[in-house]
């Protein structure tokens, strides 16, 4: 199925004359292309018969929506109170030092980018760390190198 | 010892599980449904209203009285909708997630007795758009669900994209009818012109995850279960340092001591308490000396905080406050939707300032302006994100002053 035809499917789900589609149909669009370039935005929009501008105000207002392009994967790592009382900051620290990158960045092969993130709702589990979306809990600094070697492995 | 008790969110999840139909069938699942069916839809609200459940999302509204703000079709012969708010995104709360994960079809019970109770056959699930592992499990449980079961009704599971706001009701259905997710003005209420302008209840997870053992067993036995203003159990996310943190559920009037040192273990390796935020993050923190308290809300208010969506985050000896309020202070600072000047500037300018006491760059002045920047703009926005955000920045810097005040260099 197309971009195009997967929206249009989805826009069926949702009351006639609402935007609800904007969502899944953005999630849709980055699943396919990885992040939201304005083509895509365009493509987006004009599959819902909507402006670009509006598909890009509401892209850039959600964090989940990258708009500029993102390694082949993603480390999110939650740096919120709960995260943070049990050594979440040395998470980020040797995520940085592992990957040569800093928070908000792509490592240098393009492979992976980290951020730090708000509340992944984890906390009881902390510190979280979203891996490509999927949560890895009570991660320690002492478990990165593994988890940096696993991603960027195969070299 | 922790007080024993009887679990009635999770019951029957400890042995079997509960995310596969056949297994939910097999501890009476969707017995609740048929009854609640063979009943008309205002005796289901009856029923709710008798049984004292109060909202888990945090306002703590009651929950039968809510539904019976729908007007009929009646008088309002469009579709009537029931969201349900899964965005769960307050820092320190976990329950959400966990009732998803481990008995989907209960929650999906609920859903559909609360939709017959309003008359809807419309439901719309708003989940955190983080949580993919849940909404797996919730999409796998949906497919499982027989017709017959789903009686016309459909149910729609809505991602969000990563948004704090969009737990607050009005932004939750802005963000569900394709917009930012910013709050509106009420009144109107959803309950009269909610979702797409139409009659809308909005429920939090833990509430509807309650109402089939309120239909199944009674209200009088569920409100029995509580206090005076509530009925039922109730479910804490502890987090931060106890040897057992994890989802608890335990008495609406459990004190927070025995959630700590009964539930949880106590403090790891022999550790101090510090203090202790009892409602997650929005919650004003409580001291260690503060915790002979009792969860309920009434308790809570009294104290001076707030049981809001029941997140514990413990704090140790090991944890400086300032370093705590400035991560708090950058969350809201990176959440606040934008749309009020009161919230959107001052929780930016109060994260700077938190970030440069913490860097020893503090000045004399900072700790008063922060809290009169602080106590002005409470009250003055749209939704209650601002007031939660003032929570933490008064209480953190009233009740460990001294902490902030020795990290600010003396001729600053």
């Amino acid at each position: 199925m197309s971009l195009y035809e997967a929206i249009q499917e989805v826009r069926s789900i949702y009351p006639e004359d609402s935007e609800s589609a904007v969502l899944p149909a953005l999630r849709l669009a980055q699943e396919e292309h990885g992040w939201l370039s304005p083509e895509v935005i365009r493509e987006v929009a004009d599959a819902l018969e909507v402006t670009p501008a509006f598909v890009k105000s509401i892209a850039s207002y959600y964090d989940q929506f990258h708009l500029a392009p993102v390694g082949e994967h993603l480390v999110e790592v939650c740096t919120n109170v709960s995260c943070a009382v049990v050594g979440a900051q040395q998470v980020v620290e040797a995520f940085e030092g592992g990957l040569g990158c800093h928070a908000g960045e792509t490592s240098a092969d393009g492979k992976v980018t980290l951020r730090t993130v708000e509340c992944l709702g984890g906390c009881g589990w902390a510190t979280i760390v979203a891996i490509d979306s999927h949560y890895r809990t009570h991660v320690k600094a002492s478990d990165v190198p593994a988890i940096v070697e696993e991603l960027t492995g195969g070299d | 010892m922790a007080t024993e008790v009887e679990k009635i969110v999770f019951a029957g999840a400890d042995d079997r599980d509960l995310t596969k139909l056949a297994e939910y069938e097999a501890v009476g699942g969707y017995e609740a449904l048929a009854k609640a069916r063979a009943m008309a839809p205002q005796d289901v609200t009856e029923e709710l209203i008798t049984s004292e459940l109060r909202g888990r999302g945090g306002a703590f509204f009651p929950t039968g009285r809510k539904w019976s703000f729908v007007p009929s079709k009646d008088q309002i012969p469009k579709p009537h909708y029931l969201v349900v708010n899964a965005d769960e995104s307050e820092p320190g709360s976990f329950k959400d997630n966990e009732i998803i994960s481990r008995v989907p079809h209960r929650f999906i019970e609920g859903c559909l007795i609360t939709a017959h109770a309003i008359d809807s056959k419309h439901v719309f699930v708003y989940i955190r758009g983080e949580y993919s592992g849940p909404y797996e499990i919730l999409v796998n449980a949906l497919e499982e669900i027989p017709k017959d079961v789903l009686g016309g009704v459909t149910i729609v599971v809505h991602r969000g994209a990563g948004a704090y706001i969009c737990g607050e009701e009005t932004g939750l259905l802005s963000s569900l009818e394709g917009k930012k997710g910013w709050p509106k003005i009420k009144p109107p209420f959803p309950a009269i012109k909610g979702a797409f302008g139409q009659p809308t209840i909005v429920n939090n997870v833990e509430t509807i995850a309650a109402v089939p053992h309120i239909i199944n067993r009674g209200a009088a036995w569920f409100a029995g279960l509580g206090t005076k203003t509530q009925g039922g159990t109730r479910l804490y996310s502890v987090s931060g340092h106890v040897v057992k943190p994890g989802v608890v559920e335990a008495p609406v009037s459990v004190t927070l001591r025995s959630l700590i040192y009964d539930h949880c273990g106590g403090i790891p390796d022999g550790r101090r308490l510090k203090a202790v935020v009892p409602g997650g993050s929005s919650a004003p923190i409580l001291t260690a000396d503060e915790i002979d308290v009792s969860m309920d809300a009434d308790g809570l208010k009294a104290a001076g905080t707030m049981i809001g969506s029941a997140g514990v985050i413990v704090m140790d000896e090991t944890v400086s406050i300032p370093e705590a309020l400035m991560v708090v202070a950058r969350f809201y600072a990176h959440e606040s939707c934008g749309q009020c000047t009161p919230c959107r500037e001052s929780t930016g300018w109060i994260y700077k300032m938190s970030h440069r006491i913490v860097e020893g760059k503090g000045r004399k002045e900072d700790l008063d302006t922060i809290l009169d920047v602080a106590k002005r703009g409470a009250g003055t926005t749209i939704c209650a994100f601002y007031d939660g955000a003032v929570g933490p920045y008064v209480s953190y810097i009233e009740k460990f002053r001294e902490e902030f005040e020795a990290l600010i260099p003396r001729d600053a």
